[in-house]
């Protein structure tokens, strides 16, 4: 089937430093992709990029048959690729459910994600709805930020680094999200330092280490020596 | 007794000017975090479009404030999206220095078309009309309107605010507006649209403030700085705390006034520096973060 | 990437010295000491030219010297100290007031008034500088210009110095103002025209003066821990720069000078209106205008920029409203497309620097690889 997503030979710059090296990565549709790397090897950029908050060579990157490297990143959401930034980054001045709502300021698109499917998914933030969201716990604030990203009914939905200051149970709980997440189609690009968690959650996966590729396949492909010389690098 | 009632009802009906000022800088300072120098020759600009389309066109008062209401929004649209969007970021000098050299090249610019005289804006009977609140107790038609149109315009911007989708883009990207376009927001656009609705708040306060004063090319930055103390008394982020600075700055004033009529703007100065030292987030700070 | 060693390697037998560094920071380069020779020439022609030139020419090179000084001061406080103030005609109009004080119901002498007129303006920012501190940025400098505009309305009710109309200082004073009758002597002028040289002297010896201690500065600790403020505030203060304290105590500096320079120019004037003393336009204004066209962040744009502004005053300002529009059309422009200023854009295209702020790696002796010093 064809890729929802084709990135090909991407480079990224933060000014004159350089942070990505050619990269190539593809996403299908209902897929999930890890990609995995150490703190600094370029996988929050290679994110930003793909949400337009980085900018690329127009052919860079290729969503849907359009090239989307160079567009901004309102544009890129009304395209259907969303991202749940690192950090969760709600906004204060919005309560839980304005939150969510906001997520679907750009929507053109309307379904299947709405706002009861969303309180469904995570029943603890229709509680909480009205509360402001700087007084949720951690994993709470980060099913908003996840519930906020799918609000624009994304066929791609990336997620930087959502198992950051969680703990274990409560990364499990988002985590069997994924799957639900999939069911509709949506590819979904999942960043983590945690290795063991990204390769059980994905068909496959890249691993950067110093804005390069320097592995990829089906996590059953690989062993523990291959990951670990391509994520620390020889 | 009744003159103190009078001094304090007069503070009050101040405030509303003082308010309306004040609305469109704190608009800004709250959703873009720019201090817009020439705000108080934009509230001139406005006076004077006003008073050239009911002198040259003789257009009746109100239809001239709706046009050029329409006009200030167009004109601050295109302000932000050409000039102002290029000095948002971490350096406070740009805006700082450009607005400065837009308000010397307002305040100019209609020294040169119009000339240093005083002007007023008609508004027939309607000026020197008045209302008898109470037995003995009268106020000026036109101050309580400007009061009254203050108070309105702060519930409208708080129902924009936080009860439509748009109202929540504002606030989001006055958070975050990098992680707001992540949303679907154009931040420039959004920028836009909030100069865009402080000049046309600003149209409102010229009119209310041309009908019952003299106005002239070089009374901008005064302006400027009663807006400013209006937002600092009252504290930054509220609304309504910007019309409680404004009746307080009001207030300080006419009971200056009262002391020694010279005295009157130097009170409103101290009243703010005052509030600076006791309570320097304003006296009704908002709660965010 | 091996580390070359600090230390040439001591000889095998010798065990009595230390061995000499072979990198040390460096300052100089050949532009600055040449443009340091041009500028010592530069101003000993200045100190001279009191024999040769007309009265117009002095009066004229006076404004010139306290624009240039006003505008040092406030690429100090705004530049270097962070602390972009839009009411420095407060410390003007301050001095200004309390010089006219001091001569008029004091009767002291106008030159040892000018420090102390810079005293007042100091004490009073001391006492305004906490409050307004509470102000971040942007609300700073509208709060500063509240405080000028306040300030103003304290001395138009302050009736023995003319309240709102002002005054004019007597000729008796003036005329007995000391270096008057040594210059008339020395240079055969009359008093009215000796009293100008002497004040240009003094304005000389001001920008001089605050050019090589705004030099200084930049280069010093303090400065040094100022632009690392600049640059991220929490990071400066986890290694000791106390920003608030050094903020404070160039505040208080920025104002005393400030104050200095607003009692000579109003010596000069010999009359004293509210209006004028604290006007936001003539030392707001211009000082904003000439900052931005020359280069803020550096010691040598105001240069440049007041320069340039006194061709255009020169030509334009019969033009009253005109010429001011241009200049605020000029400015915008320029921080709009060329933020840097005229000497900051050519600065960074090629590296000048004719007062060296920054500190170079240097190497002693023959290098093993290159003698290139890097940019």
């Amino acid at each position: 089937m064809t890729a929802l997503l084709n990135v090909t030979a991407l480079d990224a710059f933060y000014g004159d430093f350089q942070a990505l090296f050619g990269i190539d990565l593809e996403l299908h549709p209902g897929e999930a992709v890890a990609v995995i790397g150490a703190n600094g090897s370029g996988k929050s950029t290679l994110l930003k990029s793909l949400a337009g908050l980085v900018k690329n060579r127009p052919g860079a990157i290729r969503l849907a048959g359009q090239n989307i490297g160079d567009y901004a990143a309102a544009k890129i959401v009304r395209m259907g690729l969303a991202l749940v930034p690192e950090g969760r980054q709600l906004f204060p001045s919005l309560s839980v459910e304005e939150n969510l709502l906001i997520g679907a300021y750009g929507g053109d698109r309307k379904s299947p994600w709405d706002l009861d499917a969303i309180y469904r998914m995570f029943p603890v933030l229709r509680e909480r709805r009205k509360s402001s969201v700087t007084v949720l716990s951690g994993g709470q604030q980060q099913m908003i930020a996840i519930g906020r990203a799918l609000m624009s009914n994304p066929s791609i939905l990336l997620c930087d680094e959502i198992s950051l200051g969680l703990a274990p149970i409560i990364v499990e709980n988002i985590y069997q999200m994924i799957p639900r997440i999939r069911e509709n189609g949506t590819g979904v690009i999942v960043v983590e330092q945690d290795i063991a968690r990204a390769l059980r959650s994905a068909d496959r996966f890249y691993c950067l280490q110093e804005g390069h590729v320097t592995l990829s396949g089906r996590p059953s492909d690989v062993d523990q020596a291959a990951i670990r010389a391509a994520y620390f690098g020889a | 007794m009744t003159g103190f009632i009078d001094t304090v009802l007069a503070g009050i009906l101040l405030g509303g000017i003082y308010a309306l000022f004040a609305l469109g800088l704190s608009l800004i300072f709250g959703i873009m975090r720019l201090v817009n120098l020439a705000h108080g020759d934009l509230i001139l600009l406005a006076a004077y479009l006003v008073l050239t389309v009911t002198t040259a066109l003789g257009v009746p008062l109100a239809v001239a404030t709706v046009l050029v209401i329409a006009a200030m929004f167009a004109l601050g649209f295109i302000l932000q999206r050409l000039v102002l969007e290029r000095l948002l970021g971490d350096d406070i000098l740009p805006p700082l220095l450009v607005t400065f050299g837009l308000s010397i090249i307002i305040q100019n610019g209609l020294l040169l078309v119009f000339g240093a005289d005083s002007r007023r804006l008609q508004a027939g009977a309607f000026e020197s009309s008045s209302i008898m609140l109470a037995p003995g107790l009268g106020v000026g038609l036109a101050p309580l309107t400007a009061l009254i149109l203050a108070v309105l315009a702060v519930a409208l911007l708080q129902v924009v605010f936080y009860r439509t989708s748009l109202g929540r883009a504002f606030r989001a990207t006055a958070d975050n507006p990098q992680i707001a376009q992540l949303m679907g927001i154009d931040h420039r656009n959004i920028y836009a649209a909030a100069v865009g609705i402080s000049l046309a708040v600003s149209v409102v306060a010229a009119v209310a403030f041309g009908i019952r004063a003299n106005f002239d090319p070089s009374i901008g930055p005064a302006r400027l700085l009663y807006a400013f103390e209006a937002v600092i008394i009252g504290g930054l982020g509220s609304l309504w705390g910007t019309l409680a600075g404004g009746i307080v700055l009001g207030l300080a004033q006419t009971i200056g006034a009262r002391i020694d009529p010279e005295w009157q703007i130097l009170a409103g100065h101290l009243a703010f520096l005052a509030v600076l030292m006791v309570r320097p987030r304003g006296l009704f700070p908002s709660r965010r973060p | 990437m091996t580390v070359e060693s600090a230390h040439e390697p001591l000889a095998a037998t010798t065990v009595t010295s230390a061995p000499k560094p072979v990198w040390h920071a460096q300052s100089g380069t050949r532009l600055s000491r040449a443009a340091g020779m041009v500028g010592a020439i530069v101003v000993l022609a200045l100190i001279a030219l009191p024999a040769v030139a007309s009265r117009n020419l002095i009066q004229d090179l006076v404004f010139v010297f306290t624009m240039l000084a006003l505008a040092q001061l406030w690429n100090a406080l705004a530049g270097w100290g962070g602390l972009v103030s839009v009411g420095q005609q407060a410390f003007v109009g301050l001095g200004a007031y309390a010089l006219f004080g001091c001569v008029t119901l004091a009767g002291i002498d106008p030159v040892i008034a000018i420090p102390l007129a810079g005293c007042f303006a100091a004490v009073v920012a001391a006492a305004v500088g906490p409050l307004l501190f509470r102000l971040e940025g942007p609300y700073f400098a509208i709060g500063s210009w509240v405080v000028a505009e306040a300030l103003r309305l304290v001395c138009a009710q302050f009736k023995p110095l003319g309240g709102g109309t002002g005054m004019s200082l007597s000729n008796a004073a003036l005329v007995d103002m000391t270096g008057n009758k040594w210059v008339q002597t020395l240079l055969g002028v009359r008093a009215a025209v000796a009293r100008d040289i002497v004040v240009y002297w003094i304005a000389l010896v001001l920008v001089v003066g605050i050019t090589l201690g705004l030099y200084a500065f930049v280069r010093s600790r303090l400065g040094l821990g100022l632009a690392a403020s600049r640059d991220n505030a929490a990071a400066a203060r986890s290694v000791g720069v106390q920003t608030g304290r050094i903020r404070y105590i160039l505040w208080i500096a920025v104002a005393f000078v400030t104050g200095m320079v607003g009692a000579l120019t109003y010596l000069q004037k010999a009359r004293i209106s509210p209006d004028a003393a604290f006007s936001v336009v003539d030392w707001t204004a211009y000082v904003l205008f000439i900052v931005v066209i020359g280069g803020v962040r550096t010691i040598e744009g105001p240069i440049v920029g007041v320069l340039i502004f006194w061709a255009l005053v020169y030509n334009l300002a019969q033009y009253g409203s005109l010429y001011l529009l241009v200049l605020g059309v000029i400015a915008v422009g320029m921080m709009l497309f060329v933020p840097a200023g005229i000497w900051g854009s050519l600065a960074a295209q090629r590296g000048l620097q004719l007062f060296p702020t920054r500190r170079l790696l240097a190497r002693h002796g023959p290098s093993p690889v290159s003698t290139q010093l890097p940019r």
